[in-house]
């Protein structure tokens, strides 16, 4: 892969992306010598008076994916919108706690928060491909994180087109309005436009939860083909999906109208032996 | 089916049709007043515009002759209003949707000044613009006195239209935005303002259409002088102004008054229809190649 972007906060240059691994990866066992990326230590976030999520203590690994299930509420989506530091863009919304991604402590005041949010992608649950052409969606954030040149913006247009599938659907309308797209090819734009910025980490808010079964299934694939390149980080409510995909998965839970952690754990044990009575009841449906 | 419930039914067919009906009839008496507005100014009017009529000068107090100067003061003022009130316009729009919180002090009481200055009488932003830009500025009765004091007017419906078509852009855009890492900047320019084009240019019709149809306000900073304009600091007479100088003033001009009009009418359709049509295909292009 081609280094489009010289400058990096997540990572010393020299040990950028060393440790990843690649290859085929089954639900379950890890991905690789579990390695901490991200650190969250007792992380707490606020609305106004109201705690959404308190005292999350937890490591997630490099290039593996790990997710985040729990019923609707329980702080999910603020965990992750604190990683990449969306939630500075709610007004009256408080972090605390620490977050360090590689090298990078994320609630540092000073932070180059753009900088942050190009290596710390995010995908929503709703595609939001921007009303540009499907070259332009992409192109736009490359051009103002400045690569200029023709050939590197098509050659990244295409590498990126091809790794989330859709090159050859869209090749020969690439300059075509993306919202003709239907909604799985949008979402995979979205995924598209997001790699093209050769991120470290990706966090996907139920990235599937829109779409119908059949573009759901190829947008989770896709997702599966992630691991090793990227470490990915994502919420969702499909309890099979995070089984068949993840590595790691943590279990939220609402407790007294708070979001907690209640475990985590590789995918397998969550499943299979969960520790905690809580998980149990909730990965069998009993509860929640 | 029972009687009673049977009888329910054609009774709400019956409030249907009715309905249906009243909202056509509405409908129609809103277009049928514009057509007849039309029809008169066109029965009346149609017989005197000639390509003469739109270059000449205007002879014998304005009963005879055309309204050429009158025509190039109208579009210079015009110019002078869109220049001054557009790039304001749309940064206190801005400001107000993008940068501010919707229930911060400083946004609810620009918004609260905004809402009284557009239902300020014309009149009144007359002896304004009189005031601060002729005397105080030392403007006098010219062009750009009229076109500032038009924009000051436009302001009001151009910020509050501009506010809500930027409101109205999904927050998905901001969040993706955001999320790439884009600059609040970058994030306006490259996504939210274009998706808000539409209303924009809705907004700044409005504003240009309030600003063609006044006459009030342009008495007093503007003024009368039928001559062609040799700059901006020149007095010149808006259409709207003449039009009423015509018909309230010159005893014999009604004809000329109606021709003007026509004109005044059909100068706001052809902005209007321009500038929809160019936001339409700026739209277009933005997707198509850029």
């Amino acid at each position: 892969m081609t280094q489009a972007f010289d400058r990096h906060i997540l990572f010393l240059p020299q040990t950028n992306g060393d440790a990843y691994t690649l290859g085929p990866l089954q639900s379950g066992p890890p991905c690789c010598v579990p390695e901490p990326l991200i650190r969250v230590k007792d992380l707490s976030v606020h609305y106004g008076d109201h705690p959404a999520l308190e005292h999350v203590t937890l490591d997630i690994y490099k290039g593996c994916i790990t997710a985040l299930i729990g019923p609707s509420g329980c702080g999910k989506t603020s965990f992750l919108c604190a990683l990449n530091r969306l939630t500075d863009l709610i007004s009256g919304c408080r972090v605390e706690g620490g977050i360090r991604i590689g090298i990078q402590d994320v609630l540092d005041p000073r932070l180059d928060v753009p900088a942050l949010r190009r290596e710390v992608g995010m995908i929503f649950q709703k595609p939001n491909p921007f009303s540009l052409s499907i070259r332009r969606n992409i192109e736009m954030p490359l051009k103002e994180h400045g690569m200029r040149k023709r050939a590197e913006l098509d050659e990244t247009v295409e590498r990126v087109l091809i790794d989330v599938g859709l090159w050859a659907e869209v090749k020969d309308r690439l300059d075509r309005s993306a919202l003709a797209l239907s909604g799985g090819q949008q979402q995979r734009l979205c995924i598209a436009r997001a790699l093209a910025l050769e991120p470290a980490v990706l966090l996907m808010d139920e990235p599937c939860s829109a779409l119908d079964p059949l573009s759901s299934g190829v947008v989770e694939d896709l997702i599966g083909r992630l691991r090793g390149r990227y470490t990915v980080v994502i919420v969702t409510h499909n309890l099979a999906q995070a089984r068949r995909i993840a590595n790691y998965a943590a279990f939220f839970w609402l407790h007294e109208r708070v979001g907690t952690l209640i475990e985590f754990g590789q995918c397998r044990q969550i499943f299979e032996a969960p520790a905690h009575g809580l998980t149990a009841a909730y990965v069998n449906g009993a509860k929640g | 089916m029972s009687e009673a419930a049977s009888l329910a039914v054609s009774r709400d067919r019956t409030l249907d049709r009715l309905m249906g009906l009243a909202v056509y009839a509405s409908a129609l008496l809103v277009a049928g007043t514009f057509l007849w507005l039309l029809g008169d100014l066109l029965w009346h009017g149609a017989g005197r515009l000639s390509w003469s009529f739109l270059v000449s000068v205007p002879t014998n107090a304005g009963r005879a002759g055309g309204i050429g100067p009158i025509l190039v003061s109208t579009l210079l003022i015009l110019g002078v209003a869109v220049a001054a009130a557009v790039p304001l316009g749309l940064a206190t729009a801005v400001l107000l949707a993008e940068f501010l919180e919707r229930r911060s002090l400083f946004g609810r009481f620009v918004g609260l000044s905004l809402d009284v200055l557009a239902g300020v009488p014309s009149i009144v932003f007359g002896l304004f613009g009189n005031a601060f830009f002729c005397i105080f500025l030392g403007l006098g009765f010219s062009i750009l006195s009229g076109g500032l004091t038009l924009a000051c007017m436009a302001l009001p419906i151009l910020i509050r239209t501009a506010e809500a078509s930027l409101r109205a852009v999904p927050d998905d855009w901001r969040l993706g935005c955001a999320a790439l890492g884009l600059s609040r900047a970058a994030a306006l320019r490259h996504v939210l303002l274009p998706a808000a084009s539409s209303g924009l240019m809705a907004g700044l019709m409005l504003g240009i259409g309030r600003a063609m149809a006044e006459t009030a306000a342009l008495i007093f900073t503007s003024g009368y002088v039928d001559r062609m304009p040799s700059s901006l600091l020149d007095s010149g007479r808006a259409l709207s102004l003449h039009i009423y100088d015509l018909s309230m003033n010159v005893a014999g001009g009604d004809a000329n008054a109606y021709a003007s009009a026509l004109v005044l009418i059909g100068l706001l359709i052809l902005i209007n229809g321009t500038s929809l049509w160019l936001a339409e295909r700026w739209l277009n292009q933005r997707i198509l190649t850029l």
